[in-house]
């Protein structure tokens, strides 16, 4: 039964995914990348990982999408029509999709358990076995994020923290000041100038 | 059949990671290309998540007196961290789009390169 609400799931995610790619309005598009992130999180509790479903269901599908909106609120809603070079990205991905399933071919089947991930002794068993008397918490997943494999975690934040710099830098600060008051040549204050006027500006 | 079901979910994980993939090379709007971005992104994680996943195993958080069976926890672990850093990128993308459409007036990247190529000294 888990299985089939799987596949069922499944198959919604790619059913979404060929909406993102023929819509042409990029409002839709992105609201389809929220309801994909939502359905993949649905998908997540049935395959048990119940910390990355509401990981995926507040970042994926909320911050993602109010991110995209509020990029897509100061660009264009609408992407021009295209069509001629098709062929070439349609033939690469094909290939490359065959290629791929050919190598799942070998892969260990869903659920099993004699795969390799989950007969481990080191990654999977020792988790399991000897993180509550190790660490403590109940939830193996806080477990290993937070001790064992605590490094990783403070790289992520490192990695927020340093995406935070640069979109403050690319965006924030600028926006504070008003336009006028604002110096000709101070750098990071350009304001949208005609590319023909003065090419050298936008570099 | 047992191997269409075992395989299925490989196989909707690739047709989501080339559905992206296609995205970010046929699609000149760059908005829509960090769309294909985060649909290969998310097509990763359930890469991940499938292999995970134990037959009659249940979410990895430890009960008292009983003999369950649980998922590895250690892909979980890494897919939290793979969906944050992925929301970050995807944030750092979208400002640099922002900053070149105000820059350029528009996000349309044949546009840009013929915009580039006007450049005298480009």
């Amino acid at each position: 039964m888990d299985t089939l609400i799987v596949l069922v799931l499944l198959t919604f995610l790619a059913i979404t995914a060929i909406g993102i790619i023929v819509l042409r309005d990029l409002l839709g598009a992105v609201i389809l990348l929220g309801l994909y992130s939502l359905t993949a999180a649905g998908a997540f509790v049935v395959m048990d990982a119940v910390d990355v479903a509401f990981t995926e269901a507040a970042v994926g599908a909320g911050i993602s999408t109010i991110l995209f909106l509020g990029a897509l609120s100061f660009t264009k809603h609408e992407q021009k029509p295209r069509g001629h070079d098709s062929w070439v990205a349609l033939i690469f991905v094909v290939v490359t999709g065959g290629l791929l399933i050919y190598g799942t071919l070998d892969m260990p089947h869903y659920g099993s358990p004699d795969s390799p991930s989950q007969t481990h002794p080191e990654l999977a068993v020792r988790y399991v076995q000897e993180s509550g008397s190790e660490v403590g918490p109940p939830n193996i997943v806080t477990s290993v994020l937070a001790s064992y494999r605590g490094y990783d975690t403070l790289g992520e934040t490192v990695v927020v923290f340093a995406a935070g710099v640069a979109v403050l830098s690319l965006l924030g600060l600028r926006r504070r000041r008003p336009e006028d008051e604002a110096p000709e040549d101070a750098p990071g204050d350009i304001p949208a100038a005609d590319p023909q006027d003065n090419p050298r500006r936008n570099v | 059949m047992s191997q269409l079901i075992g395989l299925y979910s490989y196989w909707i994980v690739i047709v989501l990671m080339m559905a992206g993939l296609y995205i970010m090379i046929a699609r000149y709007n760059l908005v829509k290309k960090i769309i294909g971005l985060s649909l290969f992104q998310t097509s990763i994680f359930y890469l991940y998540i499938t292999m995970s996943k134990i037959e009659g195993g249940t979410a990895p958080i430890l009960v008292e007196d009983a003999d369950y069976v649980y998922s590895n926890p250690l892909p979980h672990v890494l897919i939290l961290t793979a969906i944050v850093v992925g929301v970050a990128t995807s944030a750092v993308a979208l400002a640099l789009i922002v900053r070149i459409y105000e820059s350029y007036g528009t996000i349309e990247e044949d546009e840009l390169k013929a915009i580039e190529a006007a450049e005298p000294d480009a």
